[in-house]
């Protein structure tokens, strides 16, 4: 069985929710789905069907880089566990920390500086980079 | 008359006859078909015989294909003329290759991604990222979705879930 055959549900599912600029591409024996989301939760619908059809994540055979569509003034919401989310003079974790956003805060997305890192502002007016994965475009 | 009726009956028994050794249309088709088929690049070719004149149709990848085709039809004795209404297939972009990013942009990327499970070790070795040690289910999804976004080549994991 094909690898596109394997995750068909996802690539369907992503077709079906309106996933813009869908790249799915084998390359190595690992099938590379890219694109970028509507929202939040066709992000999360593709990731349980992948954990669905390959529990925890244990097969290596397909990596799914799909972000969710937010440009500049676009709200976010911090979506930790439980903690404060970092945001940063620069970005990498090893960029001094300038400032915290509160679990559940809403900030305002500056830009998207890559896929991990994003430029945020918060009510407060504190300035910096924060870890994209703890952020969900509302 | 009867004998006049026992030679026209003859007479049409041997134009039959005479007409059946001739190389019929349908032997230079099926004489052509086997020589299309035998290659990859003709194989999709049809072709239709009709009084010695051959119709070539279908699409092919490129030029070569459609004079390779021609050939294999004029080649065949008795086919006075072909008619070649191959078409050429438009070319195909390719998908570009997936971008592989370095090793250390990549364990850059992981050292952020897993500053928060301080129980997963992540090692990267020539665009693979392999996972150890261990990890909560409930951070599993989090944790492989922030690694998913860093243009790696594979992801193995080998974590112990708890």
């Amino acid at each position: 069985m094909s690898l596109q055959d394997k995750y068909k549900q996802v690539i369907d599912a992503a077709n079906a929710g309106g996933v813009n600029n869908l790249q799915v591409r084998e390359q190595d024996n690992v099938l590379h789905i890219d694109g970028s989301a509507p929202d939040g939760a066709t992000k999360d619908k593709l990731w349980n069907i992948y954990n669905q059809i390959d529990p925890d994540y244990r097969a290596g055979d397909l990596l799914m880089n799909v972000d969710v569509a937010a440009s500049a003034g676009t709200k976010a919401k911090v979506t930790t566990e439980s903690t404060n989310l970092n945001i940063r003079k620069g970005p990498g974790t090893d960029q001094p920390i300038v400032g915290k956003a509160a679990h559940n805060e809403i900030v305002t997305l500056q830009s998207k500086t890559n896929d991990q890192w994003w430029l945020i502002k918060t009510d407060n007016g504190e300035e910096g980079y924060a870890y994209a994965q703890y952020l969900s475009p509302q | 008359m009867k004998l006049i009726r026992n030679f026209l009956v003859l007479f049409a028994i041997s134009s039959l006859s005479f007409l059946g050794c001739k190389p019929k249309d349908s032997d230079f088709q099926a004489k052509i078909e086997q020589s299309l088929k035998a290659s990859p690049e003709t194989q999709d070719v049809t072709v239709d015989v009709k009084d010695g004149i051959a119709t070539l149709s279908g699409e092919v990848k490129d030029n070569d294909a459609k004079e390779k085709a021609a050939r294999a039809a004029r080649d065949v004795n008795g086919i006075t003329k072909v008619e070649n209404r191959i078409t050429i297939a438009p070319a195909v972009a390719e998908a570009p290759p997936v971008q592989i990013n370095s090793d250390s942009t990549l364990s850059r990327g992981v050292k952020d991604a897993t500053k928060d499970f301080p129980t997963v070790t992540a090692n990267v070795n020539n665009g693979v990222i392999a996972l150890t040690g261990s990890i909560k289910r409930s951070d599993l999804q989090n944790l492989m979705m922030s690694l998913n976004t860093l243009k790696a080549k594979k992801i193995e994991n080998h974590l112990t879930i708890k």
